[in-house]
């Protein structure tokens, strides 16, 4: 395909150097004659120069193209060069029509927008996704063929401020969006790209509402889920702990002024009552709560030795710290928002040994992917990536795979990349570090959930 | 005409033209398609945050009183409006987005004028400053009240629960919880945000220049000289209020019903410190400087877009600059001299004092 073009592009050129030595021949014939005056040599020295930074970009390729040409090239300048300005503006119509169809013809250029937030309360969150996708889109490019330009956008979390950034990255170029990393700046923005058709990605949104429509029923077809919607993530952890037998009674702790936990503590414990686990009681507590000793008592007085926290990791150390104080230990099993809890600053990561996790990425797999990403990752941002990382470098590659298999081209506008995408991703698998993946239309993931252990420290699979 | 009814009409007049003329410019510029993507987004918001900031500015600059929970009224508009919108779409089939639009924004205005009446009626009776503390709470009432509402349309029918398992199966979520609004069909426009600017202005500044922003003003400055002079200070103290958390609930109403979805957590204490931001830095009292700076501040952090993670460092840099320069005097006097041409135009003799504080 690509040298099909390549040739293509060749034979365009030379046609419109015929027509162009044609024309010259012409115009020498009715008369008028070559001059060598100032406006020739500045010009001459205008297209050395260009001829010289456009060597330097398209690199070896070009310059054997370059040769080929040149002669006629220079001959068809010099004689143009006297004529007016119109014949001028013309003849930059074919510079620029010989620098884009080089460009073309080396790699495929896209411009994708990461939106997340790199400041604020969830900065851990969109820094992670940010130097995720940094990493695929260094690979990508060093492997040629797809340039990507990577743009990013800060959202703070905030719905207001992620539309904001959403048109800052549109106005910016962007064809594709990778975000957003939280599911309500999410659901603010994909709601804005499907009228308007842009294609997105979200590494970490888990809201059923990201995928979802106006109407009930409906989805939003221009967007695709890396992570687990939070419904399937109280599924699987049901499933998961009745599987291997962690425990017989079940208690749940959940912050219910959150949407992400609500979501997951509903499927999870609808799961657990049809598969036969005991839920022992549940207790809540809200974005405020920093005494947890109620929580923790009551799930120690009914005598659980499993609880299941659907929660992040913030309130996750805390009750941890009131676990150990109170010497209750059950088996704490989290989902994905318990990753991060041994990056956080001045806490005891003692404290959280034997912690289970349901993750579709753990960093200290033998996978050789997993491997090269998680050196890539601490040599250039000094620490261990999480969960949020891995699916935002399986995000890039995504898109990538997607816009192989559509055949994206160079020069695309956003609306017609996002109609070639839409199809072919229900079609498309692809392996990447958090697992094999696979879409339906609705835009929902279907990967094998992954379950971490808290070990001396470090995240290590789970081998049972 | 006295010199002070001639300053304050050439104050009026050029607030309504400033937002006139803008307007004017923003619509052309939409036309032609010249506008960057990031401006055209904004244009909403910032309608809504120069509302928000005038109708504050009624509490604190006019009437004295210092309330830190504006974004608590938003709060209501918006949840309102949102409410209203969807239940008018989904139980009644109303397709006309500008008949809904503007029941939405008349709903959200008259549920936060209760809650203002509610807050407002014991509060206003006391001395001191407990309407701050009120205002204070009520923003993290609200909060965590909407965090546990749950309203759908069922059958046609509202359904109204704190409890999610009231909600019949299929039914059409409309307040979901800490979800918030959802799936809000997206219905303000930017006339509509113009037009609601311009009767925030009319009402704001007619109220100013009545026989009752007087007697608020005479409130402000001196309450027991008023009260001697047979002023009913709850009465006028009320009349700000409550017109100020009804062009608020309008303000939020329009907010709501711009966004897909709509989350509590957005209208928190951070964010009334924000217009309260606002409107100090366009001068108490000031309405012009109001709505020069709600513009302003709402635009500057989304310009500041190129310093990346250190832009609200900058903002904030930006903030403790523009409040040395507007205060200092040589700096004034020199506005004043800039301003003084326009006065004569209107047969001005002098320029005192300059701003013409209404």
């Amino acid at each position: 395909m690509f040298q099909m073009k390549f040739v293509k592009d060749v034979m365009k050129f030379v046609s419109v150097c015929d027509i162009f030595k044609k024309k010259i021949m012409h115009e020498t014939q009715n008369g008028q004659e070559k001059r060598d005056g100032k406006a020739g040599n500045a010009l001459k020295k205008a297209v050395f120069c260009k001829k010289t930074r456009r060597e330097q970009k398209c690199g070896r390729k070009m310059s054997i193209i370059h040769f080929t040409f040149s002669k006629e090239f220079e001959y068809c300048i010099f004689h143009w060069e006297e004529s007016s300005m119109k014949k001028f503006l013309a003849m930059a119509l074919v510079l620029a029509l010989c620098l884009t169809s080089v460009a073309a013809m080396a790699e495929v250029n896209i411009s994708i927008a990461h939106i997340g937030p790199t400041t604020g309360p969830a900065a851990l969150y969109g820094l992670a996704t940010l130097h995720g996708a940094e990493i695929a889109v260094e690979e990508i490019n060093a492997a040629g063929e797809f340039k990507i330009n990577l743009i990013n956008e800060d959202d703070e979390h905030n719905v207001e401020k992620a539309v904001n950034a959403y048109n800052a990255a549109m106005d910016a170029g962007a064809q594709v969006i990778l975000g957003n990393t939280t599911s309500k700046p999410c659901e603010a923005v994909s709601a804005v790209a499907v009228e308007e058709r842009v294609f997105m990605v979200t590494p970490s949104a888990s809201s059923e509402a990201v995928i979802q429509g106006l109407e009930a029923g409906t989805y939003k077809d221009n967007m695709f889920q890396i992570c687990f919607t939070d419904p399937n993530q109280g599924l699987a952890s049901a499933e998961y702990i009745v599987e291997h037998e962690l425990g017989k009674k079940a208690f749940v702790i959940y912050n219910n002024a959150d949407v992400y936990s609500i979501g997951i503590r509903d499927t999870f414990v609808a799961k657990a009552a049809e598969l036969g686990l005991e839920v022992v009681g549940e207790e809540v507590f809200n974005d405020e709560t920093t005494d947890f000793t109620v929580q923790v008592a009551a799930a120690q007085n009914a005598g659980a030795d499993i609880v299941f926290l659907p929660i992040y990791y913030t309130p996750a150390s805390l009750i941890l710290q009131v676990a150990a104080a109170r010497e209750y230990k059950p088996i704490f099993f989290g989902v994905d928002g318990m990753d991060g809890i041994l990056s956080i600053e001045g806490f005891d990561t003692s404290l959280a040994e034997g912690v289970m996790l349901l993750t579709p990425f753990v960093a200290t797999s033998e996978d050789e992917k997993v491997k090269s990403f998680v050196e890539k990752y601490q040599a250039a941002y000094g620490e261990t990536p999480i969960q949020f990382a891995a699916d935002a470098y399986d995000g890039i590659y995504t898109i990538v795979a997607a816009c192989k298999a559509a055949g994206v081209t160079d020069g695309m506008s956003a609306e017609e990349v996002c109609e070639a995408l839409i199809p072919v991703m229900p079609t498309l698998t692809v392996d990447g570090i958090t697992g094999t993946m696979t879409w339906d239309a609705t835009g929902a993931v279907s990967k094998t959930p992954m379950a971490a252990v808290i070990e001396n420290g470090v995240y290590v699979i789970d081998a049972e | 005409m006295t010199r002070a009814k001639r300053n304050r009409l050439i104050y009026n007049c050029v607030t309504f033209a400033v937002v006139i003329i803008a307007f004017i410019v923003l619509q052309s510029m939409i036309e032609n398609k010249t506008i960057t993507r990031a401006l055209k987004g904004q244009l909403i918001p910032i309608c809504c945050w120069i509302v928000m900031a005038v109708s504050l500015n009624l509490v604190i600059g006019i009437s004295g009183e210092l309330s830190l929970g504006h974004a608590g009224f938003m709060s209501v508009g918006a949840f309102t409006g949102a409410v209203i919108s969807g239940w008018l779409l989904n139980a009644h089939g109303m397709e006309n987005e500008t008949l809904r639009l503007v029941l939405a924004i008349v709903g959200g205005g008259i549920a936060a004028g209760i809650a203002g009446v509610v807050i407002g009626i014991p509060v206003l009776r006391l001395r001191g400053d407990y309407l701050a503390i009120v205002t204070l709470a009520f923003g993290e009432i609200i909060r965590n009240l909407v965090n546990v509402t749950y309203i759908a349309v069922a059958d046609g029918h509202l359904v109204f629960s704190f409890l999610k398992k009231n909600v019949p199966e299929g039914a059409r979520m409309l307040v979901d919880g800490a979800s918030g609004a959802v799936k809000i069909s997206k219905i303000s426009t930017f006339t509509m945000g113009f037009i609601l600017v311009l009767f925030t202005l009319i009402v704001v500044l007619n109220l100013i220049n009545s026989r009752s922003g007087r007697a608020i003003k005479a409130i402000r400055d001196n309450r027991i000289a008023a009260e001697s002079m047979g002023v009913p200070v709850t009465k006028y103290k009320m009349m700000a209020f409550v017109t100020a958390a009804v062009l608020a609930g309008m303000a939020g109403a329009l907010y709501g019903l711009n966004s897909s979805t709509v989350v509590p957590s957005q209208f928190t204490f951070n964010q009334s410190i924000n217009v309260l931001v606002f409107v100090v830095l366009g001068g108490l009292g000031n309405v012009l400087g109001s709505v020069i700076s709600a513009t302003l501040l709402t635009v500057l952090p989304e310009v500041l877009r190129a310093f990346a993670d250190y832009r609200m460092l900058v903002y904030a840099v930006v903030l403790i600059l523009v409040m040395i320069f507007t205060n200092n005097p040589t700096i004034r006097s020199f506005a004043d001299r800039l301003i003084a041409p326009v006065k004569k135009l209107f047969g001005g003799k002098h320029s005192d004092k300059g701003g013409a504080q209404a």
